[in-house]
């Protein structure tokens, strides 16, 4: 019989989990929400913003090395938005997907180049490394500032969607590229503001995941990656509060699972029936939008 | 004969891989009603689109207050008080109704609030309906939101594509009563229509648009009893 301890213990991880789901999924429902595009390249900018980390912090202080690699997180989504995805805005969606599948590949193999291929040490965030004592449980501070980080930064970005000029036009150009032009609205300058979010959120992301997990290697974007966009998916692609319920629901039940040793080595297969059953059942997902909007 | 605010010459655009405006010209005096009619792929929408900036011209030019603004950026083209109400209303369906008017004023970085109770008293109905979305309004009321979302970037020249399109006979009437509101409080207004005989009986203006070209021209009285436009337009 286990002890309440045990499950707090399997919850926070989950939590945990989830929330580093929740900051990848963001950049996919939101990319997708504008461009109806699922970059296939979000998961490969989390796992550079691991090398950048790797690489800053070896000539600089951390505090210097954390707001370097958000930047440097940041202008890669948007380097990669203006390279390879602006040019084909009015080429069909498969050709931009398919440029995505490139960008993925381009990025995994210029990671294994630049390294030689080898997974490198994450450097130690000697805050987050620390360990508190909560009454019976010996809780690690990240684990405490991950979900707290998360809620934080998903209530932000709520927030400045509903109720700024800049949010306004977003769910404008999710909804009518045309009628936004109309506006005034320039719609890739807002495209750009969704590629630097997502990319910021991914950049975070990689800090709490990376100081957790203890190495990069150049594969390691494409699991996280996927799960973040079953996440997305099973919220209901295109709304963020659905990709953030759906990333904790994702993260716990896999928390829950590889708990139990005699199916353990199902978590991952879990989650991706979970798409399959999703994509079966109910494509739009919790909070997808209908199709039948139209008067 | 008052000042020209909006020229159009030798105006050529591609659409959707076809020659859908081969080569018009046409003058739109500041503070007139200018209607273009025709029928269906004649090149009225290319014509205000290419206007709006929402498609490049392959040739010809376009001049609003003297200056040429043939391929510029829409929101340049918006900032400079030429906006367009787009067929088929395209309202925000997920923004509501306050949302979509304040949206129509992206440009703009003054107090908006003269201007919401301008359009609030054009369109009480919008007032009643201000915290609805959008999405929920009827085809009417989302029409008037259309044009009160347009006139929030306080437009020198308002273009509508179809105002009536898909709506009850009392409402056009109504749409058009607030064309000439709207016209009398100084707004140029650029119309095209399929419905011809309250778009000819509503404008100072006229053009006949045929498979891209400009058939006939003149005011909107002298084309209600040509024969020709009888014949074609006004089916009788």
């Amino acid at each position: 019989m286990h002890t309440a301890t045990y499950y707090i213990d399997l919850l926070l991880s989950g939590i945990t989990v989830g929330s580093l789901y929740a900051l990848i999924a963001i950049g996919y429902t939101m990319v997708y929400g504008i461009l109806r595009l699922i970059n296939f390249a979000h998961g490969d900018i989390f796992m550079m913003a691991g090398f950048f980390m790797v690489y800053a912090s070896a000539s600089m202080p951390m505090a210097v090395s954390i707001p370097v690699v958000l930047v440097m997180t940041v202008l890669l989504g948007v380097l990669i938005e203006r390279a390879a995805y602006k040019p084909l805005r009015s080429a069909p969606r498969m050709s931009v997907m398919i440029s995505a599948i490139g960008v993925s590949y381009l990025l995994q193999n210029l990671a294994t180049y630049i390294t030689g291929g080898l997974a490198r040490p994450y450097p130690e965030i000697a805050l987050l490394k620390k360990t508190l004592a909560v009454g019976s449980l010996n809780v690690k501070v990240i684990t405490i500032v991950t979900p707290l980080l998360t809620i934080l930064l998903v209530v932000a970005l709520v927030l400045f969607i509903n109720h700024t000029k800049t949010g306004m036009a977003m769910r404008a150009v999710s909804k009518d590229f045309d009628t936004a032009r109309l506006m005034g609205i320039k719609v890739n300058n807002v495209i750009s503001a969704t590629f630097v979010i997502g990319s910021f959120l991914a950049g975070v992301g990689s800090i709490l995941y990376f100081s957790n997990y203890g190495q990069v290697s150049p594969m390691i974007g494409a699991m996280p990656g996927l799960k973040a966009f079953v996440a997305a998916v099973f919220g209901g692609i295109g709304s963020i509060p659905g990709a953030v319920l759906g990333a904790y629901i994702i993260g716990v039940c896999e928390s829950l699972i590889k708990a139990n040793d005699t199916i353990a080595i199902f978590s991952n297969a879990f989650t991706f029936a979970l798409l399959i059953l999703v994509l079966l059942f109910k494509p739009n997902g919790m909070f997808g939008e209908k199709l039948t909007e139209k008067v | 004969m008052s000042d020209i605010i909006l020229s159009v010459k030798d105006l050529q655009v591609n659409y959707g891989g076809i020659e859908a405006v081969k080569g018009i010209s046409f003058d739109v005096p500041a503070g007139d009603i200018v209607t273009l009619i025709g029928a269906n792929g004649a090149g009225k929408s290319t014509t205000l689109k290419a206007i709006a900036g929402l498609v490049k011209p392959r040739s010809g030019s376009i001049e609003f207050e003297g200056a040429n603004i043939t391929g510029k950026d829409s929101s340049d083209i918006v900032a400079r008080g030429v906006t367009l109400v787009p067929e088929g209303r395209r309202v925000f369906a997920n923004m509501t109704v306050l949302e979509n008017i304040k949206i129509g004023a992206y440009l703009r970085k003054d107090s908006l609030d003269e201007d919401i109770a301008w359009v609030y008293d054009l369109f009480p109905r919008l007032k009643e309906r201000a915290w609805q979305l959008a999405g929920t309004l009827s085809g009417g009321e989302q029409q008037m939101l259309a044009v009160a979302r347009a006139l929030m970037s306080r437009p020198k020249v308002l273009m509508m594509d179809e105002p009536s399109l898909g709506l009850a006979p009392l409402v056009v009437k109504g749409i058009f009563d607030i064309i000439r509101e709207i016209n009398k409080q100084g707004v140029t207004v650029l119309l095209i229509e399929q419905n011809a005989n309250m778009a000819l009986k509503t404008a100072d203006y006229a053009y006949v648009l045929e498979t891209g070209r400009i058939g006939l021209s003149g005011t909107g009285a002298e084309l209600l009893t040509n024969e020709d436009v009888k014949k074609a337009y006004l089916g009788s």
